[in-house]
């Protein structure tokens, strides 16, 4: 591990136990080189997750880490954020946890514009359980319990943000490794509900279900597949498809929701 | 100097027990017949500097709780019975992760939606069993608007000194009745405040504490950088697979509780020194035991109430007594028999123990008790 970033973590509690390969690790680097940049005292910083692969990375880390109930990492945090606003708080949660079970309290988080920085680790598949389908899986990709290929049609996590109200939405992978520690940075300092949708690969639950090769070769499908929005714009229909774009896909100012509060609380008390 | 007395309602009562006791923290979803509750405190708490959010369903209102709790806030949630089962999940992480917290529930008829706006005591069972696993449960029950307030004081105390979520079960008759009462100054009821601990960072264990103890509480923010979860953990708050500290840890869930009963259990008995028959009911059903229990002793029947008002730790001992002593048992409750079972459970055979139970959405009529007093006496 490279030493700038050795205090961020439990170093007792390493190796972690995800599956080699897995590309959890890699949004935990970014993450935690994020908060470096950003300079946050650790000690006023939260880390707060649900339940899943994802979840576990509270573990981890160094910080006051909530590790919580299935789908409610978000309803957590909002306690803990409104309680206490003037504590960082990032959510890490898995796209199984935040757009099935965590769905409703997702698109509330958005709507409200708390000042929370979610992150999602997008593996399209409920990988601790052991390979399951999620509202990430795409249409026809396999799944122990979609074993005919998947019926259903995925979320677009990022529109669904949007339409919510979320007022910084970015989306990188695992292989746009610069691009996501940039991102996890701008939304932090986002004063509102910021989205960060992270493609991640999982070889062992989705890649091998769905023959997708080694985790390098997952890898190598994300470079090939996640384009800017520039050059997607400029890309023939034909072209577009299987493409996801990454950078930043939404920013827009709105009030937040603890500052507001605040307020209401600063006006009685007369100050 | 006092205040004066006033018509305060059951639920205003409660929101305002709450805030006496230093309640800063009300997530909820509104559900009659406990919504007034709610209203209270969305007007009331930023006037005192607390935070009132209305989530987008009960579970997250839960979790809200928690989460704002481990930051200092003394939290509370408000529901009803439809509304309780949704909570349950986050109130077993609760229990589990040893955060303090108050769940309102102002029972209505069931089960499902029922009927919104009727009296029934259904939820006893779910109070003490509602969430998966094996834990301990403290549930109160008041029976009067003073008492409500009294005993909302009281819930949070012990949820601060235990660590544990602590269950106000009201029913609607409380809830919405209104009586004239005058509440306390401040000063006048004991308000306990979590321990929080008095060591550094490196030598805090956030699950440390003796087998009848909650562990001193560290707050987030405050730089001892601790894990929270709702996996089985050891001190250091860390999941845990081990069998003998899996164990360890839920027997002190436990034990926190059943070893400290004297500090817990609260209940009120009239008339049983000389009673051939006690009568045993507790919230809105007491009133009309009281009224019946009057009138039969103006009719020269030997009657004596008890009621408890900590339901779960069932007040066992003092039960146990008055089988010991061989009086007959009467419980009366506005359900199918839920407190029941834990009456003939603690008699155990050495008294006659009889019920008057009635589940219709109606409170239970003096007279309609006075009747089975009179059959069973």
């Amino acid at each position: 591990m490279l030493p700038e970033i050795e205090q961020y973590f439990r170093l007792e509690k390493l190796p972690h136990m995800w599956c080699p390969g897995c590309g959890n690790g890699i949004i935990l680097h970014c993450l935690v080189k994020a908060i470096d940049k950003l300079c946050l005292d650790q000690d006023q910083t939260s880390i707060v997750s649900g339940i899943g692969c994802a979840a576990r990375a509270s573990g981890y880390l160094d910080f006051d880490t909530l590790h919580t109930t299935h789908g409610r990492a978000l309803a957590f945090a909002t306690g803990v954020k409104l309680a206490k606003p003037e504590l960082n708080v990032f959510v890490l949660t898995g796209d199984g946890d935040c757009t099935a079970i965590g769905g409703n309290h997702f698109i509330h988080a958005a709507r409200r514009n708390i000042n929370l920085t979610t992150i999602v680790f997008n593996n399209n598949i409920y990988g601790m359980t052991g390979g399951q389908y999620s509202p990430m899986t795409p249409n026809a990709s396999r799944a122990t319990t979609s074993p005919y290929g998947n019926l259903e049609r995925p979320f677009n996590l990022a529109e669904l943000a949007i339409a919510a109200g979320a007022t910084f939405v970015g989306r990188a992978s695992t292989y746009h490794t610069k691009l996501l520690t940039d991102l996890i940075i701008e939304g932090y300092r986002n004063k509102g509900f910021s989205l960060i949708e992270v493609i991640t690969h999982c070889p062992t639950s989705f890649g091998r279900q769905n023959k997708m090769g080694s985790p390098a070769d997952m890898l190598k499908w994300q470079r090939d597949h996640g384009v800017t929005a520039l050059r997607y714009d400029n890309l023939t229909p034909e072209e577009r498809v299987g493409k996801f774009v990454v950078g930043v896909l939404h920013k827009d100012e709105a009030p937040e929701y603890t500052a507001e509060y605040q307020k209401l609380v600063e006006k009685f008390l007369g100050r | 100097m006092s205040q004066e007395p006033r018509l305060v309602q059951g639920n205003e009562a409660c929101a305002e027990g709450a805030i006496y006791a230093g309640m800063r923290f009300y997530a909820g979803y509104p559900i009659t017949p406990s919504t007034e509750i709610a209203e209270i405190l969305a007007k009331r708490l930023p006037q005192v500097g607390g935070k009132f959010i209305q989530m987008e369903d009960e579970i997250a209102s839960m979790a809200a709780v928690i989460g704002a709790s481990l930051t200092g806030a003394k939290s509370m949630t408000a529901t009803s019975g439809p509304g309780f089962s949704l909570k349950q999940e986050n109130i077993g992480y609760a229990s589990m992760a040893e955060i303090p917290c108050v769940i309102v529930n102002v029972q209505r008829l069931g089960p499902s939606t029922g009927v919104a706006t009727a009296p029934a005591q259904g939820d006893v069972m779910q109070a003490r069993w509602g969430t998966h696993g094996d834990h301990p449960a403290i549930v109160v029950s008041p029976s009067s608007v003073r008492e409500t307030f009294d005993l909302t004081v009281r819930a949070f105390n012990l949820a601060e000194k235990f660590r544990v979520p602590v269950i106000i079960l009201m029913d609607e008759v409380v809830g919405h009745m209104r009586e004239k009462v005058t509440l306390p100054e401040p000063g006048d009821l004991p308000i306990f405040n979590r321990v929080k601990p008095d060591c550094d960072r490196e030598s805090y264990y956030p699950y440390r504490a003796q087998e009848n103890e909650a562990p001193p509480m560290a707050l987030f923010g405050e730089g001892y950088r601790f894990h929270v979860t709702g996996l089985f953990h050891d001190e250091s708050g860390f999941a845990t697979e081990k069998p003998d500290i899996v164990a360890r840890q839920l027997r002190r869930l436990h034990h926190k509780i059943s070893y400290n009963l004297d500090q817990v259990i609260s209940y009120e008995s009239q008339q049983t020194e000389n009673a051939e028959l006690v009568v045993i009911a507790y919230g809105g059903t007491y009133r009309a035991v009281a009224r019946a229990v009057k009138l039969a002793r103006a009719a020269g029947l030997k009657v004596g109430t008890f009621r408890p008002q900590t339901i779960w730790p069932f007040p066992e001992e003092a039960v146990s007594s008055l089988a010991q002593a061989g009086k007959k048992l009467l419980v009366v409750e506005m359900n199918y028999g839920q407190l029941l079972l834990e009456v003939q459970r603690v008699a155990g055979g050495r008294c006659g123990v009889y019920s008057c139970l009635q589940a219709d959405g109606e409170l239970t009529k003096p007279e309609t008790i006075l009747n089975k007093i009179r059959e069973v006496y």
